[in-house]
């Protein structure tokens, strides 16, 4: 689905971000990039998706450039339209049918679980609740990949978790191939198949965890046991 | 209830203070060429109604239409800076220098320029001056202020600069650009009011000029009712405008939000 190769990223400021950054994603997978503040998780996120360009290697996608779906770490949402309308942004930009599109943003609200929100202002939900919009929006495309940018820091935990098995539950319904930043070695040992620790800045990934399956629920002994190994190589990056 | 004393107290203050100025005057035995009577002052406004209300259509013609021709062109001129930095920095500086240029130092050119035989033109184009500057700032500032994430969304799904700037720049702009319409409604006026002193007597049909001609005769109390007319209209311009404010932003900007839910 996307292949990254020896990517290097320096900003403007002089920082340099990333440095010799490779790993690649297949389709259906749901892979973590996890790694401390600062490492550069959330440039190599918007570089997969080609918001940013590199200063060296490539960013390929070898079935073809997918439709992408991208959620921030805020909502992002635009204050002055309801939650239809904003769900219905990619559709609008992509000059879809106004009947059309709201039905398609209106399935994908439907399907974060806020049917009757739709004529709601983002002022009005709670965080938990934009942070839906927000995943509905990127669904609302019908995107092949999605980009998540440690979308579930700013939440408190019920609704970090509560919005962690929609995840799973959407990944699994639509084949989706996600990519998902996290700082959370828990979050990432019970979302994900296979978890890239990433070294601090300048960031290339340390260690490509592939994590077995018996991991039904958080306390999962095979979960718990996935953390570990997680843990383990964050601590080895850090002194690498 | 809040809504009676908000309206209320004001009104009251109003009452007492034209009470003691009706007083007063009575008692010293103030001349009218001096301080006319409020009673004196309605009695003028009655007996030069139709004149003055004549005077008071000019006047509101000249600022409403420099309002709507500063707004057009505040606008354009921010969304062409919001499309090109370059465009941005070579004349900003000439907008500030109009800003900063006193209106009454470049009136007089512009009426010989415009010639006097098109007296309103170059009312409106004084007025336009001095209203432009702040709905300029307020649509630069507010184009320039879109959310960054939005703006990479719109670049994700391939959106056009067009789609960009009227689906995200522009309601991001709204709440500023209108803060500095309010500004720029009663600058309009007073541009347009400046503008009919400039031109003297004779040519502009305006309050200002109704003031500048009560005065010269000494009607004085007919200078009031012109100077209560020019402030009943500039409180006018920006109720109105404070009005269309709330209800663009009521469902959604911080700013109109009085009960919260």
């Amino acid at each position: 689905m996307i292949a990254l190769q020896g990517v290097g990223k320096r900003f403007a400021n002089g920082t340099e971000a990333l440095r010799g950054l490779s790993f690649h994603v297949a389709a259906g997978e749901f892979v973590s990039l996890l790694g401390p503040s600062g490492c550069g998780k959330s440039t190599a996120l918007r570089l997969a998706a080609r918001l940013l360009a590199p200063d060296s290697g490539t960013i390929a996608y070898p079935d073809g450039k997918p439709e992408i779906g991208f959620v921030f770490q805020e909502p992002t949402l635009m204050p002055w339209a309801d939650a239809l309308t904003n769900a219905r942004l990619p559709l609008d930009l992509k000059r879809l049918p106004r009947q059309e599109a709201d039905a398609q943003a209106a399935g994908a609200l439907a399907r974060v679980g806020l049917t009757g929100f739709e004529r709601a202002y983002p002022r009005e939900l709670s965080g938990g609740m934009k942070m839906r919009v927000s995943i509905a929006r990127a669904l609302a495309a019908r995107p092949k990949l999605l980009l998540l940018d440690e979308p579930f820091a700013a939440l408190d935990e019920i609704t970090r978790n509560a919005l962690g098995d929609d995840l799973l539950r959407l990944w699994r319904e639509d084949g989706l191939t996600v990519v998902f930043v996290t700082h959370s070695v828990g979050e990432s040992s019970y979302l994900s198949q296979r978890v890239l620790v990433m070294t601090p800045r300048p960031g290339r990934v340390h260690a490509d965890i592939a994590l077995p399956a018996g991991r039904d629920t958080r306390l999962s002994p095979g979960t718990i046991e996935a953390q570990r190994g997680i843990s383990d190589a964050l601590s080895t990056a850090m002194a690498a | 209830m809040r809504r009676i004393r908000d309206f209320a107290l004001p009104l009251l203050v109003a009452l007492l203070v034209l009470g003691a100025w009706q007083w007063a005057v009575a008692h010293w035995h103030v001349p009218v060429y001096v301080l006319p009577a409020p009673s004196a002052i309605a009695k003028a406004m009655a007996d030069n109604f139709s004149s003055l209300m004549a005077a008071l259509a000019s006047t509101l013609t000249v600022t409403v239409e420099a309002f709507v021709a500063a707004t057009v062109l505040g606008v354009a001129t921010a969304i062409a800076f919001s499309q090109s930095r370059l465009l941005e920095r070579t004349l900003y500086p000439y907008a500030v220098i109009l800003q900063v240029t006193p209106v009454v130092a470049i009136a007089p050119l512009i009426l010989i320029w415009v010639g006097f035989e098109r007296i309103n033109l170059a009312l409106t184009i004084i007025a336009t001056i001095v209203a432009f500057f702040p709905i300029l700032a307020g649509a630069t500032l507010g184009l320039k202020s879109a959310d960054f994430n939005l703006i990479d969304l719109t670049r994700l799904y391939g959106a056009s600069r067009l789609q960009t700037l009227w689906r995200i720049r522009l309601p991001t702009a709204l709440p500023t650009l209108l803060s500095g319409m309010k500004t720029a409604g009663g600058l309009a006026l007073i541009g347009a009011v400046v503008a009919e002193f400039v031109a003297g007597s004779g040519t502009a049909t305006g309050l200002a000029w109704r003031i500048v001609e009560s005065g010269n005769r000494l009607e004085i109390a007919t200078l009031f009712a012109a100077l209560a007319l020019l402030a009943a209209t500039g409180v006018l311009i920006f109720a109105a405008l404070s009005l269309l404010e709330w209800w663009l932003l009521r469902r959604w900007h911080e700013s109109a939000i009085t009960n919260r839910s």
